[in-house]
Order: C-alpha cells, then sequence, then structure tokens
C-alpha cells in the first residue's frame, strides 16, 4: 500500500480536479460537493483517459404525472464525468455508469492530512 | 526518512480539442506496449480526414468553370466551407454536444508546415496507434451520394479525388485510400478509374452507401466490370442520414446513427447478394464498412430463410446468401461488444478469420483503436494478428517491408 501526494486540498475548487500518474497507473482525484473522489484513469469501456474528460451534471428527462415527457434538462445532484474517447458517463461520486452498474471506474481511497491530499493504492 | 508517500507526476487535467493527438491516444500506445503488440503488422482501412477544412483548396481542383465561379462566390460571402457540398448540420451531433472532443474539431497545434496539416495529424494518429498502414477516407463528402445535383456530386467527387492524390496521399507512403465513386454519373466513374485506377496510392474504389439508386441496376455494371478486370476492390462505406423518410421519426442523433449507418448497407447488400452480382463478378473483392458486425448475422439468417422460400426471385444463386455474404470482406468497426456471446457467433458467421479487417475510424467519436481486437477473448493470436493487419495485407498487396516510422 503507497500513498500518492496529490496536492493542496486549498488548490481544488469546487469540481476541480488533478490527474496524477505514479509510474503506469493514473488516478483523477476529484472533489466535488465538498467531498474527494479518486478513479484508475481508465475507462472500463476501451481503456480510455476517463478521468481526463469534461465535468458535466447528468441529463435528466422531465417527465410529468401524465406521464408525457416535458423536455431535457441538468440534474441538480448528479454530476458526471464523460470519458472523451467514446462518451461514456460516470458518476463522480460513485464511478458509476447511469444505465449500467457493471460499467464501474476503479475507486481508490482519497486520505486528507494537514491540508494535503493523498490516494492510497 | 522514508514518509512512505510516493512521487508522482502531474497530468493535464481536460483533454480538449486543442489536445495533440498523440496525447488523447497515449494509454492506447502505451497499452500495446504493456501487451507487447506493438511490433505486429497493423492495417486500420478506416479513417478520415477533415476535407471540409480545406475547402477552399479542395474547389480549386474543380474542372467546372462555372461551378468554381459559384465556389469562390460563396467563400467570398460565407467563408468557405461548406459551399457546394450538401454538408448536413444535423453532423454536428457527432461530438455529443462537446463531450467527445476529437470528433468535430481539432485543434491541436501542428509546426511542420513541409507537409499538408492533414499529412501530420495523420502521422500522429498512426504513430499513436502502432499503425502500418492507414486507409484515408474524406469525411462530410461521404454525404455527397444524396446531393441534389448529380453532376455536382460528380464535379465535386473528381476535384477531392484530384487534390487528396497531389497535397496527401504523395506525402507518406503508409497512406493510401479507396478514392471516391460518384455512381449517380456512371461516365465520370469510368473517367475517375482510369485517371486514378494505376496510381499507387489508390488501393481501390469506394461508393458512399447513403444514395437511394439499386446498386445493382445495369447501369452501373459497367463500372464494376471495370474494376474487377484490374483487381482493384470495391468498399460501400456506410454513412448517416437524417434525410430519408423512415429517419425523420428518429428525433435523436443516437436513434439515427444507430439505424442509418447499418440501413444503408442492409439495402445495398439486399441487392447485391439477390441480384446475383457475386455470382457476375466472383473476382471483385467488395468490402462493406463502417457498420458494425451485429447487422451481419442478422442479414444472413433473414435472407437465407426468404431466398429457401423464393428461389425463382433470386435465380442467379447458386448457393446461400450467407455463404454469398461469408466471401466478403468487413470493416470491425464500431464493433458492438455489449454481449460477446452474440459477437463471437457474428465472428464465425462472417468468417472473420480471413475477412474481417480492423479499421479505426479516427478522429470519429466511436473510434476503435487496435486493442479493441486485440482484447477480444474468443480470439486466438493468429486471429488477432489476421483481423488486425494480415487481411489487409493480402486484400490490398501491401508491401510490408517498410517498417513503422515510430
Ligand atoms: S474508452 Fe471511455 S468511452 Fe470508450
Amino acid at each position: 500500500m503507497a500513498e500518492l501526494f496529490v496536492g493542496r486540498e486549498d488548490e481544488f475548487e469546487d469540481r476541480g480536479r488533478k490527474v496524477i500518474a505514479h509510474g503506469d497507473l493514473e488516478i483523477g482525484v476529484f472533489f466535488v460537493d465538498g467531498g474527494f473522489y479518486a478513479y484508475e484513469n481508465k475507462c472500463v469501456h476501451q481503456g480510455g483517459p476517463v478521468c481526463q474528460g469534461r465535468i458535466l451534471n447528468r441529463v435528466v428527462e422531465m417527465i410529468s404525472d401524465d406521464k408525457t415527457s416535458q423536455g431535457l434538462a441538468w440534474s441538480e445532484d448528479d454530476v458526471h464525468i464523460v470519458c472523451p474517447w467514446h462518451g461514456y458517463e460516470f458518476n463522480l461520486k460513485t464511478g458509476v455508469h447511469p444505465g449500467y452498474k457493471n460499467a464501474r471506474l476503479r475507486p481508490f481511497d482519497v486520505k486528507l492530512k494537514d491540508g494535503e491530499v493523498y490516494v492510497v493504492t | 526518512m522514508d514518509s512512505g508517500v510516493e512521487q508522482t507526476r502531474e497530468l493535464p487535467q481536460e483533454i480538449t480539442t486543442k489536445t495533440d493527438t498523440r496525447d488523447i491516444l497515449a494509454r492506447e500506445t502505451q497499452y500495446q506496449i504493456d501487451k507487447g503488440f506493438r511490433d505486429w503488422t497493423i492495417v486500420d482501412v478506416d479513417a478520415h480526414h477533415s476535407e471540409m477544412s480545406s475547402w477552399r483548396e479542395v474547389v480549386e481542383y474543380l474542372d467546372d468553370p462555372i461551378l468554381k465561379h459559384y465556389a469562390h462566390e460563396f467563400q467570398a460571402r460565407t467563408g468557405g466551407a461548406p459551399g457546394l457540398s450538401n454538408h448536413m448540420p444535423g453532423l454536428r451531433y457527432q461530438d455529443a454536444g462537446g463531450r467527445i472532443p476529437h470528433q468535430t474539431h481539432i485543434g491541436e497545434k501542428v509546426e511542420d508546415d513541409s507537409v499538408h496539416r492533414d499529412v501530420t495529424l495523420m502521422r500522429r494518429s498512426m504513430d499513436a496507434m502502432g499503425l502500418d498502414h492507414q486507409i484515408l477516407f474524406p469525411g462530410n463528402l461521404l454525404q455527397l451520394g444524396t446531393h441534389p445535383q448529380p453532376r455536382v456530386e460528380a464535379q465535386l467527387a473528381l476535384a477531392y479525388n484530384r487534390w487528396v492524390c497531389e497535397r496527401i496521399l504523395p506525402m507518406d507512403d503508409r497512406v493510401k485510400t479507396l478514392l471516391y465513386l460518384p455512381i449517380s454519373e456512371p461516365d465520370m466513374c469510368m473517367k475517375i478509374i482510369k485517371e486514378f485506377g494505376e496510381n499507387p496510392n489508390v488501393s481501390g474504389f469506394m461508393i458512399t452507401a447513403v444514395r437511394y439508386k439499386p446498386v445493382h441496376h445495369n447501369q452501373f455494371i459497367p463500372i464494376y466490370r471495370e474494376l474487377e478486370e484490374r483487381g482493384l476492390p470495391l468498399a460501400f462505406h456506410a454513412g448517416l442520414t437524417w434525410g430519408d423518410d423512415w429517419m425523420k421519426q428518429l428525433d435523436l442523433f443516437i436513434s439515427m446513427h444507430a439505424i442509418s449507418f447499418v440501413l444503408c448497407n442492409i439495402v445495398h447488400m439486399t441487392n447485391w447478394i439477390i441480384h446475383g452480382m457475386q455470382e457476375r463478378f466472383p473476382k471483385l473483392d467488395v468490402i462493406w464498412i463502417e457498420s458494425g458486425l451485429a447487422w451481419l448475422a442478422f442479414l444472413m439468417q433473414r435472407l437465407d430463410s426468404e431466398y429457401l422460400m423464393r428461389p425463382s426471385e433470386a435465380p442467379l444463386l447458386k448457393k446461400l446468401p450467407s455463404e454469398y455474404m461469408a466471401d466478403m470482406f468487413y470493416t470491425c468497426q464500431p464493433i458492438e461488444t455489449s454481449n460477446m456471446a452474440l459477437t463471437e457467433e457474428t465472428f464465425k458467421a462472417v468468417k472473420a478469420e480471413t475477412q474481417l479487417l480492423y479499421a479505426s475510424d479516427w478522429p470519429h467519436w466511436d473510434f476503435n483503436p487496435p486493442s479493441t481486437i486485440y482484447d477480444l477473448p474468443f480470439l486466438d493470436e493468429q486471429a488477432k494478428r489476421n483481423i488486425l493487419g494480415e487481411n489487409a495485407v493480402k486484400l490490398f498487396g501491401i508491401d510490408t517491408k517498410k517498417p513503422k516510422t515510430a
């Protein structure tokens, strides 16, 4: 088990991130809604650099009580990372694809010590 | 004292339209090294460049002085592309609203001005993906088959073909093409085959599959005869359209893209088989490009079932439609793998070991790097080598003695 230094806590803005490499292992560390989340920078689809994609809220469709569609909107809660190779999306807090539970990013624990951020590998 | 904390390095936070192709594809490069297949022969039978970025140059190759005048006038007033072409605005959805940065705009820095910018971009993708050869196609021009003015389609095809053969292909030995045939104008097709058929950078010819003329029509027979006599392969390159009546019901890009790319090849393949084109041109190598593979198992069974009940409507056939289909060639991209058992059966049905050709479709949003084939769990090493390169080497007679540059 090793601890990899990522950066100082105050370097992360909300929805900020750092992507670090240690040998061949690449890890993205994200700061979302006051929490840190870390995943391997390797997409479960075809191995793309998923942590270096765009961060966008999940798209939701608004269905009213009578089941008619009232159009699309941004989710207020779910923040996604989008893989830049082909567009797979993963919830940044769970690492899971919105429609396929088996597609999930490999998570790492994040440790905070004296204002510094580490991932545990 | 050992702090227990390991040294790391920081990578760019986000890949954007300005990121270097080699950085976008760095994971593939590393994967090939790790897995030990970087030195395999890899031939990419479908990659694209953006001819619209060079549209000002392309239209200078127009023969027709009046069309050239129009092209200049379009440029003067609207800035160039897409004047004269039938560029479809719906294509802008391809990058999924900016989520997939390498699709729509490649804005990376290119300093080398000794060759066309496209050549540098192609070299970067070939180096990153460990390719020995790449078959290059245009992008938006693949829509030309539905151009409302067949004469303009023909003139643009000739201009593009001349431009790509003069400005792009001679700059790198590794890059070849299957040149565009505007089959709405068979005379122009014959002119193009005669003008470029001997060009060492032209490995064959290509019909864009988004078009509404039955491919077995007598009008087109001389084209196929000419290609067969010259020993040059013919490819059907699928594409998308939101323009036909079925597609107009699909109001999202995902739906239209999923169906229209396959539908055009299903229609042409059905005509090709049922009208006995494989019996009429047994030596013509035919390649079906960019519809994935799942449609093949469906169509094989469907046509076999119908043919067995109605042989009088397909009197030229001497074997099952599926057997003719297994004699032709297919590119793998965009490969469907969500149900690996179905994928494996499809590979068997099309005799993938000899008939399947690796294709990246780079830089498009649904591209497949070579590792997609390498990682398939049901293939042995020889099958992987065949699909990634050896089948294409045989089909196109590629000289493999020249080493890849990186
Ligand atoms: S590799 Fe991530 S979406 Fe394909």
